[in-house]
């Protein structure tokens, strides 16, 4: 059953209200990494918006139309992660040659998303909620806006926060750990106002 | 049940497909010219492979340690033209002066339209050189040394200290050439052979072929020479240090002086090794020692066995190092360092050299990539 859940409350839900990064702790390594410099946590937003998008789209056609017709639900791991590194693979190509600008700002990240979890997760959230297509569309650029804007506040934080007298011990991906989990608190008050399935 | 297999592999087969249909047509990027310095050399060549591949399928070789992974850092070419700004896996390579003169790791840069660049004029002189193994010896449990006899008519002119790519074709699971450098181990006066120390090391693809899957008599080619790891003349006192296969270029370097009757200068080399069974060339080099007054070959083991009777020096080489630097050489006469080893062992000695008088600008070394 298509859960009854209007395409825009999901992408206003996803964003903010279940933000994957946030709420559900997927695609930590490349957040935690990357959120050291602003520019670069920018691009890899941009570039994980737009892989999650089309793959979940794509991943939602592969699902539909060939995994359920031939009873091959145990095998969508497998399939989802092939279509994702596929997909990962032409865009780097097709960008590379249509716009040389946008392929230096993502640089070495667009490869990187091939072995980001949220970028499964969200498909396999797709898969599991039973979703539409349009609402599958609006699920996976809404992902993908939420994991966008959760790390370019982090690195805005840990921009700011970077000459502050942090003990040694917590320097790094300890005081790293301890913003992102106050950011997610401040997003969990939102939990609960929209519903996502 | 084989339903799955199929449809998995249909999918695969389509992405694969699709993947090499859209590269043949937007990974096309038409005929590209390469200048190279103002014109001396002009190359039509076909576009979007890398800088580095395109130019050795031409027959020019830009040194490249790591055969084009962008690890080694090693193919740096100027590039006058623009084709934007520096890639972030050129980068961690690059120093402020070389990113201010688009200075760029040739295997990263991608041929997309017209470039103008320059090469050094030595690198024109850099070949493909052809030839068959004529021996492969085992010296110690782990190192083995090659020897190339090059194809009739062909000799090679290196200087003692530099260093060759060796071209291994693919074996096994390797489905890809490769090529890796190593340094030459015999004296530039032989010109129609060339030895290689090869060290095993699990999973190297070039010491695992040459360890596992060359065999004498087999074809062997190699690409160079590169490098600028050779003795400089002047008067200085030389101290050289080396380990395990390291002892390639400073045995090359030791043969060479002999021949040329290098008299005026002392020079020591420090054989740095755990026991007995690591230790290689010992009787060439004390025969050496023998009949030459100024050279002074000191070898010493860091965990001496029992069984190896051991009655030369013992300790780190830093500390073996450091205290004839201290107490055996002579102190009015300036100094110079030649090291070749892994990264750890140079930064090591060059901080003993530094310390007992040698200027870091005089220390030379060659690191294992």
């Amino acid at each position: 059953m298509t859960p009854d859940v209007h395409p825009l409350a999901l992408l206003i839900a996803s964003v903010f209200t279940n933000n994957i990064l946030l709420s559900l702790f997927l695609g930590m390594c490349s957040f935690i990494s990357i959120s050291k410099d602003l520019k670069a946590s920018n691009g890899l937003g941009m570039a994980v918006t737009l892989v999650l998008t089309i793959t979940t789209l794509i991943n939602w056609m592969v699902y539909r139309w060939i995994i359920l017709p031939f009873e091959l639900v145990y095998l969508r791991y497998i399939v989802f992660i092939i279509v994702i590194a596929a997909i990962v693979q032409v865009l780097e190509m097709v960008i590379e040659r249509v716009s040389p600008t946008l392929y230096r700002s993502l640089g070495i990240f667009l490869p990187l998303i091939t072995v980001n979890c949220a970028i499964m997760g969200v498909s396999l959230f797709m898969q599991l909620r039973n979703y539409d297509l349009l609402q599958s569309a609006f699920f996976g650029a809404g992902s993908g806006l939420g994991w966008w804007l959760a790390i370019v506040l982090l690195a805005a934080i840990r921009q700011r926060i970077e000459k502050n007298p942090i003990p040694a011990g917590l320097k790094g991906a300890g005081i790293t750990l301890i913003t992102i989990g106050i950011i997610g608190m401040a997003f969990l008050g939102f939990a609960g106002m929209l519903k996502t399935q | 049940m084989w339903i799955a297999p199929v449809v998995i592999s249909a999918i695969s087969a389509v992405l694969a497909i699709a993947i090499a249909i859209i590269d043949g047509f937007v990974n096309n990027y038409g005929e590209v010219t390469i200048s190279i310095n103002e014109g001396q050399k002009k190359l039509t060549v076909k576009g979007g492979s890398p800088l580095l591949s395109t130019l050795s399928s031409k027959g020019i070789y830009v040194p490249s340690a790591c055969g084009g992974k962008g690890s080694c850092g090693a193919c740096k070419v100027k590039v006058l033209s623009d084709i934007g700004p520096h890639l972030p896996t050129e980068l961690p390579y690059m120093s402020p002066e070389e990113i201010k003169n688009n200075i760029r790791l040739s295997c990263q840069v991608k041929l997309k339209s017209d470039i103008q660049i320059r090469l050094p004029e030595e690198l024109f002189s850099v070949r493909q050189l052809n030839g068959l193994v004529e021996g492969l010896k085992e010296v110690t449990y782990d190192i083995k040394e090659l020897t190339v006899r090059l194809a009739k008519n062909t000799t090679v002119d290196f200087k003692a200290g530099q260093y060759m790519q060796l071209v291994i074709p693919p074996y096994g699971d390797i489905k890809e050439s490769a090529q890796r450098a190593y340094s030459i181990s015999s004296k530039p006066s032989e010109k129609e052979k060339l030895e290689f120390l090869i060290r095993l090391v699990p999973n190297g693809i070039a010491t695992t072929y040459v360890h596992r899957v060359l065999k004498e008599k087999q074809s062997m080619s190699v690409v160079g020479p590169f490098g600028d790891f050779y003795v400089r003349e002047t008067d200085a006192d030389m101290f050289c240090v080396a380990g395990g296969s390291g002892m390639a270029p400073i045995r090359s370097i030791l043969l060479d002086m002999y021949e040329k009757k290098i008299r005026h200068r002392a020079i020591w080399y420090f054989f740095g090794a755990r026991s007995r069974r690591d230790l290689f060339y010992l009787e060439e080099l004390k025969q050496l020692e023998a009949q030459w007054p100024c050279f002074h070959f000191v070898p010493a083991l860091s965990e001496p066995l029992p069984d190896d009777r051991w009655e030369g020096e013992t300790g780190l080489i830093t500390q073996v190092l450091d205290s004839y630097m201290k107490s055996e050489a002579d102190p009015s006469k300036s100094r110079e360092g030649y090291l070749c080893g892994s990264p750890g062992m140079i930064g090591a000695c060059v901080k003993v050299m530094m310390a007992n008088g040698i200027p870091e600008e005089k220390i030379y070394y060659d690191k294992f990539a």
